[in-house]
Order: C-alpha cells, then structure tokens, then sequence
C-alpha cells in the first residue's frame, strides 16, 4: 500500500474534502469539515479496504495522515 | 458457537407499531445545518417516530398484537406463551408481559415473561419463543418486542437523540409439524457491557440528584447518567467484525450460501455500518432492505418493522430469510428461517 492511495481513497469517500487539499502532514482535527461521522467514514474506509481496525485509542494517536497510514501499514 | 435448530414453528403474521408523532432530522437544531446533512447521509436517518404524552412500548406492542389476534380470528384460549422484549418496560416490577397477558384477554394458563435485550433482543425472543412451542405444548404464541428509546435520550447529545426511533412490535407464532426448521447462532461478550449503557437507576449505581447533573462528554454530547451512551467507535468496529463472522458461520454450518436467502434482513442501526457489512458478506442492495431512514434505530422493533414495512407488497408465501442483529450487551446472533404465507399487517399509527 502506498500514502498516494491512501489519500485519495479517503479524499473519494468524504466528500467534503477537496480533492487534492488532503496531504501525509495534514492533521485531521485542524481540517474544518472534520466531525465524528468523518471517523465513521474513516473506520468503514479502512475495514473495506485494507480489512484493518481501527479503533478510538488509534486515532487519538494519529493525529496526521501519515500517522494513520503507518498504523493501518503495519496491521496489513 | 450457540447453534440453535428449532423445529414445528411457523410464523403466522406481523405487525408494527409506531408513534404519529414524526421528528425530522433536518429539524435537529442542537447541530449546524451542514453537520445535520452529513449525518443523515451517513446514518442514512431522516426522521424518526417518537412517543407523545407517555405512551409505553407496551401500547404499541398490545396495539400489533391486538390487531394480529383479530386479523387471523385467533381463539385466544390457544396462546398461552407471551414474550415481551424491551428495555422500557411499564414498570420496574412486575414485568411487562404479565400485565400485557391479561390486556389482551389470554387465559391465565398463559406463560409469559420478559426478556430485557435491545438490538439483538428480536432474535434472542424469536430463539426462546419458538424453542418453548416446539414441543406442541403450545398451539399459539406471541413475541412482543420493541423500546421508547426515547425516555432515555438528552436532546443535546448529537451521538443518540438523532438516531434512535420508537415502535413496538408482534409476531403472531404457530405450531406446525410441517414448517421447516428455524436455525439460529446467538452469541454476547460481556467485556464490551459499557459500549452502550445507562449507567444510573440500576442497583449498580442507584439514582441519586448526581444522576442528573448534564456533563459535556465531548462538543455535541451534553448528558447525564440515566441518558443513554453510545460508544460509537468501539460499537460500530464490533458490529462490523461480529455481525459477518456470526452469518457466515450459521450459513457455512447450514450449508447455505447468500443465494439462498431472498431477503436479509438486518438490525437498523445506521446506514454506514449496514451497508459496510452488507459489502463484507457481498449481499445485493436490493435483497437488504432498509426501514431505517424513516424510523432510525428501533431496537428490538427493528426487524419486524423492517419486514413490516418494506416487504409488505413482496409475496411472503414462500420466502427465505436471513436475519442479524447485533448491539447493546454486547449481543448479536442471526437466524436462518422460510416463511410460509407469513401476513405482514398495515404499518399501525397510534
């Protein structure tokens, strides 16, 4: 799996995220159309996707991108 | 893994009640108007029915089952077990069953309880109830099934008010020597009990003022500890990993596949964890109907009223379905079961 899939798998499922906007550095939480149900979107993604889980504790350490792709990374 | 065979059992008919009273979630003000559209698309919920002026669970359930026994002329001396699930009985004690038994007119030689389950409750009722007949002790049977979410939720907690509906449900159930086989796999974990709980009221943790007190758990989430939590995280990647696992073992210990089944029918709990397990078990959109967007999460009540209301027009002489549910508890289980001339009755408004 690479970061440039990555993203773009996630910027086609929210579309609230303009296409492009969403970098490895990028921090969810400073996004401002991020909510709860962007982590739903989010856990649903990655359990289709790569059939990895995601939970609560994970993503209050992932705080960017980059840091969610080396989580999901190491559990494919 | 509970593998469950339960012969002699048909189910005669159905029916779903729920409240008049429609709240619309593009009317839920506690959220901004672009976060109450990206939850309606995500939870797939628009409105949802709510209990006005103190209506009970059991209300809507007597409703159905009234109208059930009338409908198929039913000689009431014949039913003698009721099983009400719910979480909102009428009382703390006695349960709500009993009182229900004499309302709708049953004979004292009646058997009848309650079982407390939400989500997977419906299951769990259908599991007991059919297991009780089987041995033709019984001719007739009711499953009452259904909750007021409602009497639990704070207004101000974006996390549950705009999701859960009310309603209340029957299952009109005969004995049968020619009905094929009902076949459930039921399964819970403890460990997951504080993913969806109220906390307070129980003997645990008795009701004091402090029961009471609003706290902000989160932006959005304003509650106190006899209002309902929802970890929806922690429920949403249990669901998705328990809800399939436990379908495809029922159907690989059955023999079936997803082809056999016409309809599957799943506990309501949001369109975003339903659908994502529709796509692990690779089910069709068209064989998974949905009663979610205009009655949210109903419970117990889901999946009669899922069947109520959207299988209505389908023919149901001779239908195969594959029922899931899974939730609060932590608790789920599926059924594998062929209907018969199943009636679905008229969705009842109260």
């Amino acid at each position: 799996m690479d970061i440039t899939t990555f993203i773009s798998q996630i910027e086609n499922e929210i579309e609230e995220l303009t296409p492009g906007s969403l970098k490895p550095e990028t921090e969810f939480t400073s996004l401002k159309e991020w909510s709860s149900m962007h982590v739903l979107i989010l856990i649903a993604l990655i359990d289709t996707e790569y059939n990895v889980t995601i939970t609560g504790a994970d993503l209050q350490q992932c705080k960017s991108v980059n840091d969610l792709f080396n989580v999901v990374k190491s559990r494919v | 893994m509970a593998f469950l065979s339960v012969a002699n059992i048909n189910i005669r008919g159905m029916a779903a009640c729920v409240p008049q009273h429609t709240e619309s979630n593009r009317d839920y003000d506690w959220i901004s108007e672009k976060e109450r559209e990206l939850l309606i698309k995500t939870t797939g919920i628009e409105s949802r029915r709510i209990v006005q002026n103190g209506m009970c669970t059991s209300d809507m359930c007597y409703e159905s089952a009234r109208q059930l026994l009338d409908h198929f002329k039913v000689d009431k001396a014949e039913v003698e077990v009721l099983i009400f699930v719910s979480q909102s009985p009428d009382y703390i004690l006695p349960a709500t069953s009993i009182i229900l038994q004499d309302r709708l007119g049953l004979p004292k030689s009646a058997m009848a309880f309650d079982i407390q389950l939400g989500c997977s409750g419906y299951l769990y009722g259908l599991s007991v109830i059919t297991n009780l007949m089987s041995s033709g002790n019984f001719k007739k049977g009711l499953l009452l099934a259904g909750d007021v979410s409602s009497f639990s939720q704070s207004k101000k907690d974006k996390s549950t008010y705009p999701i859960f509906g009310d309603a209340g449900t029957a299952t009109l159930l005969e004995y049968d020597p020619a009905a094929e086989k009902i076949n459930f796999n039921l399964q819970s974990d403890g460990s997951g009990y504080k993913a969806i709980m109220i906390s307070d009221g129980g003997l645990r943790n008795p009701y004091t003022s402090e029961s009471e007190v609003m706290k902000e758990h989160e932006p959005g989430i304003i509650k106190n500890k006899r209002n309902l939590f929802l970890d929806g995280i922690e429920v949403f990647n249990f669901s998705l990993r328990e809800a399939p696992q436990n379908a495809q073992a029922l159907m690989k210990h059955l023999g079936t596949t997803t082809e056999d089944y016409d309809y599957f029918i799943f506990h309501q709990a949001n369109k975003i964890m339903n659908e994502s397990i529709r796509k692990k078990l690779k089910l069709p959109a068209e064989k998974v109907p949905y009663s979610l967007d205009t009655f949210g999460n109903t419970s117990s009540a889901s999946i009669p009223l899922t069947i109520v209301t959207q299988l209505q027009d389908k023919t149901l002489n001779s239908t195969s379905l594959f029922l899931s549910a899974f939730g609060v508890g932590l608790s789920w289980g599926s059924a594998s079961l062929h209907v018969k001339d199943m009636v679905c009755l008229p969705l009842i408004e109260l």
